[in-house]
């Protein structure tokens, strides 16, 4: 218990402050910022077992989320028949054409040694597939986006529930670190971190303009949910019974039937947005346990221990034997495969995709803010790191405002200044984050909740 | 005739419009290199410190032009460049002194650096949207064309105009100046020399007597002369919008790498590059083949080698490609 105490009392901080919220603002407001809290954690987490247990940047991180988000819509929406009846199976011959692609330039570069010709193959390879690829493409994709514009226009997804796209994110977006660990593992750090912030940029290109699969900017809405629906749940009857034990007290206190009838009704529709919310929280509270549990018994591991060795010494490791190249490429994909979960998470929470708001120069900087912040290469850290930036950074208006209207109370409401103040607020989120990641890596540089390595 | 217009066509919207572009991101390019080579870190304030120098200098126009101070047929903000080059010094120094210099003398791993300039990053751009705001500004002003598309048309008789705009022309003089006697600075002054030293090899500069304050103090004297130069030169070629200006950071890395981070030529030739592929990759070429190819033979579509969509990718694509088969680089990094 003892040893334990820093990351007790950080957490009964950071619920306390979440339920300040709720009673100062709203519980909706507490709520959907504690869901937000636990899906960057989910981030978080994937980001620090890259970073905090092998030493890796990794940039790409919205990318991995908008594959992530992707996977949701491609597993949850169902199918549009028009649009594969006007171009799907041209479609399925493109990813054909992609696969012989890739076979036959490994083919290539397993078969014959490295030269100039090799080089000019390859290069011939991909020209020559890529204008084949548009010139089978462009008529099939035409014909797909025009069927039906407004609302579908793309090929859907397979009507399965929106759960299973969770686990379909993390195969997602472990493939394409497969594929970037495969290009850009070999570089050094601050490399690895620029490349992997550009594929990712590549990544949402794709997915923000490839209408055919993502509706890309028109964006794909009215996902379905995992958890009831509001307006279902106000017309059930356990749920305004629930509602109505809940309130007793108060109700009981109306003595006119028509009036109390009147107030219950707005306390089912207030209660219903609530409960929702609780059971996401539930959902994802279940999920960041399930990862917390992996990844604690990971880190203790023989594997994790390795893990540390080769990021606290690559030499000696590779000398010991342990394959680096090998298990950098399997962690960059574990990491990269559980923010996609996150990212299949945001998605399915808000119940639409859309590709526009994946901004990887904003967020991935926010969550690697999170990581260092937490402690890097301490789960618990990561955890909180999540919660704690996240927090602040949706709230970091009120409280600004407070402190503006603090500072400037000497001067008139209508001052020039104050009110130019008053108006930037938002902006001053930007300054929170700047000032509280160059204080924690000042005076705190393994973060809030250090690494502890147990001594064996 | 139909050739020429062919080759007109091609300077209107390729070759001028990637030139200046080109410029600008170089000019960028040139002080990330630069502040890798000698600092030894990636610095993704980059985008953000243009954008606060482009901000003082929009600050100072703003200004002058309230004095009703002007150069005529030139922007105005060409005058208040200088002054907004003073207030970035003083800020990057600042900076240095409160934050970088501390993890200096600690002998920090570059990865630790380039995480605290996230912070400053972050820093900067609250500093910026708070005093300016995140909106779109325009502050050219002055003659917008020297040469207009249909002036063009009159004077040679071509299908095809040619317009240049004043900015472009701007850009391209004032690169030329600000690189030539960067580089003359870098390979015959006693500073530029001590600092090639330093970049080269630290521990034996540092014994051979050069003072390791002054080196990193010029260094980011430079980066913000640059900065807030190529910053004001795009916001006058587009327009200032803090937001576009910390995107602009990603072709700015890929221009520096591609040309060899750590290499200022490299770098500057690098922004070329990345603008030209651009530009070359997106356009759509069919008029240019309508022109060239007798009847005939005339292209159904439009002959594009990738959307504009993918402009951006497009240049990181190039990037990948670079680090795969020369991760040193286009021009082998590290040799300033």
């Amino acid at each position: 218990m003892r040893k334990n105490l820093d990351i007790i009392s950080a957490y009964t901080i950071m619920l306390g402050l979440i339920i300040l919220v709720g009673f100062l603002q709203s519980w909706n407001m507490a709520l959907s910022i504690l869901c937000f809290c636990l899906i960057s954690a989910v981030m978080t987490m994937g980001a620090n077992i890259q970073w905090g247990y092998a030493g890796l940047i990794n940039f790409g991180i919205m990318g991995y989320t908008a594959l992530g988000g992707l996977a949701a819509v491609l597993v949850s929406v169902p199918p549009v028949k028009e649009a594969w009846q006007a171009g799907g199976f041209i479609m399925v011959l493109c990813a054909f054409l992609i696969f012989f692609m890739i076979f036959s330039i490994r083919f290539i570069i397993k078969k014959y040694s490295k030269s100039n010709n090799r080089n000019y193959a390859i290069a011939v390879i991909i020209i020559l597939g890529l204008i084949l690829l548009r010139l089978i493409s462009a008529p099939a994709i035409e014909s797909i986006e025009s069927v039906n514009p407004a609302t579908t226009g793309f090929l859907g997804g397979m009507g399965l529930p929106i759960l299973f796209s969770w686990i379909v994110g993390a195969f997602f977006a472990g493939a394409l670190a497969y594929i970037i660990g495969k290009i850009a593992l070999g570089l050094r750090a601050d490399y690895l971190a620029i490349a992997t912030l550009l594929i990712s940029e590549i990544v949402i290109a794709v997915i923000k303009h490839e209408d055919w699969l993502s509706r890309g900017v028109k964006n794909v809405i009215g996902l379905k949910r995992p958890v009831p629906y509001e307006i279902d749940l106000q017309t059930k009857g356990w749920f305004i019974n629930l509602v109505d034990k809940f309130n007793q007290g108060s109700l009981n206190l109306i003595p006119d039937t028509l009036e109390r009838q009147e107030q219950l009704k707005q306390l089912v529709i207030e209660s219903s947005t609530v409960f929702v919310k609780l059971c996401f929280v539930g959902l994802f509270t279940s999920v960041v346990i399930i990862l917390l549990i992996i990844t604690q018994k990971a880190l203790y591991s023989p594997w994790g221990r390795m893990m540390r060795a080769i990021r606290d010494n690559e030499e000696a490791a590779n000398a010991m034997g342990k394959n680096v190249v090998k298990q950098h490429l399997l962690i960059f994909i574990l990491g990269s495969a559980i923010v996609g979960i996150a990212g299949a998470m945001m998605v399915t929470y808000d119940g639409l995709f859309t590709p526009g708001s994946y901004r990887p120069m904003r967020y991935t900087f926010l969550i690697w803010v999170m990581v260092i912040v937490g402690g890097s290469g301490n789960n618990f850290g990561a955890i909180l790191g999540g919660f704690a930036v996240w927090f602040l950074w949706v709230e970091a208006a009120p409280i600004s405002l407070f402190l503006i209207n603090f500072f400037t109370s000497g001067l008139e409401e209508t001052n020039a200044f104050r009110v130019h103040l008053v108006n930037s607020i938002p902006y001053f989120r930007y300054l929170m984050m700047g000032v509280g990641l160059l204080l924690i890596m000042r005076y705190r540089p393994k973060g809030i909740l250090p690494e502890k390595i147990k001594q064996i | 005739m139909e050739f020429l217009n062919a080759i007109v066509l091609l300077l209107n919207y390729l070759f001028v419009p990637a030139l200046s572009y080109g410029s600008q991101l170089a000019l960028g390019a040139i002080f990330v290199s630069l502040i890798y080579g000698i600092l030894r870190f990636a610095y993704f304030t980059a985008g953000d410190l243009m954008s606060f120098g482009t901000m003082f200098t929009i600050l100072f126009t703003w200004y002058f032009q309230s004095l009703g101070i002007n150069l005529g047929f030139l922007p105005t903000a060409l005058l208040a460049i200088p002054f907004g080059i003073i207030i970035t010094i003083l800020y990057v120094l600042v900076k240095d002194k409160l934050v970088f210099s501390y993890y200096r003398t600690q002998k920090s791993p570059p990865v630790m650096l380039a995480m605290v300039s996230i912070g400053t990053m972050f820093i900067t751009q609250a500093i910026v949207r708070i005093v300016i705001g995140p909106f779109d500004r325009r502050f050219f002003d002055g003659e917008k064309f020297i040469i207009k598309a249909n002036e063009f048309k009159e004077m040679t008789g071509l299908n095809e105009g040619l317009a240049i705009k004043s900015t472009q022309v701007i850009t391209l003089f004032v690169t030329i100046i600000v690189v030539s006697i960067l580089f003359w600075f870098l390979n015959k002054t006693r500073t530029g020399k001590s600092m090639r030293a330093y970049s080269d090899n630290e521990d034996l500069a540092l014994l051979s007597g050069i003072d390791p304050k002054k080196v990193v103090m010029i260094t980011w004297i430079i980066a913000a002369i640059l900065a807030t130069i190529g910053g004001a030169l795009y916001g006058l070629d587009k327009s200032f919008k803090p937001f576009t200006y910390f995107n602009n950071m990603l072709p700015i890395f890929a221009a520096a790498i591609v040309g060899g981070i750590g290499n200022p030529f490299g770098a500057f030739l690098g922004g070329y590059v990345i603008a030209f592929s651009e530009i070359l990759l997106t356009y759509a070429y069919k008029k240019f083949f309508v022109y060239i190819l007798p009847e005939s033979l005339e292209p159904e579509g439009l002959l594009q080698l990738l959307s504009t969509d993918y402009k951006f990718a497009v240049s990181f694509s190039i990037l990948v490609i670079v680090l795969l088969f020369r991760p040193s680089g286009i021009f082998k990094g590290k040799v300033l």
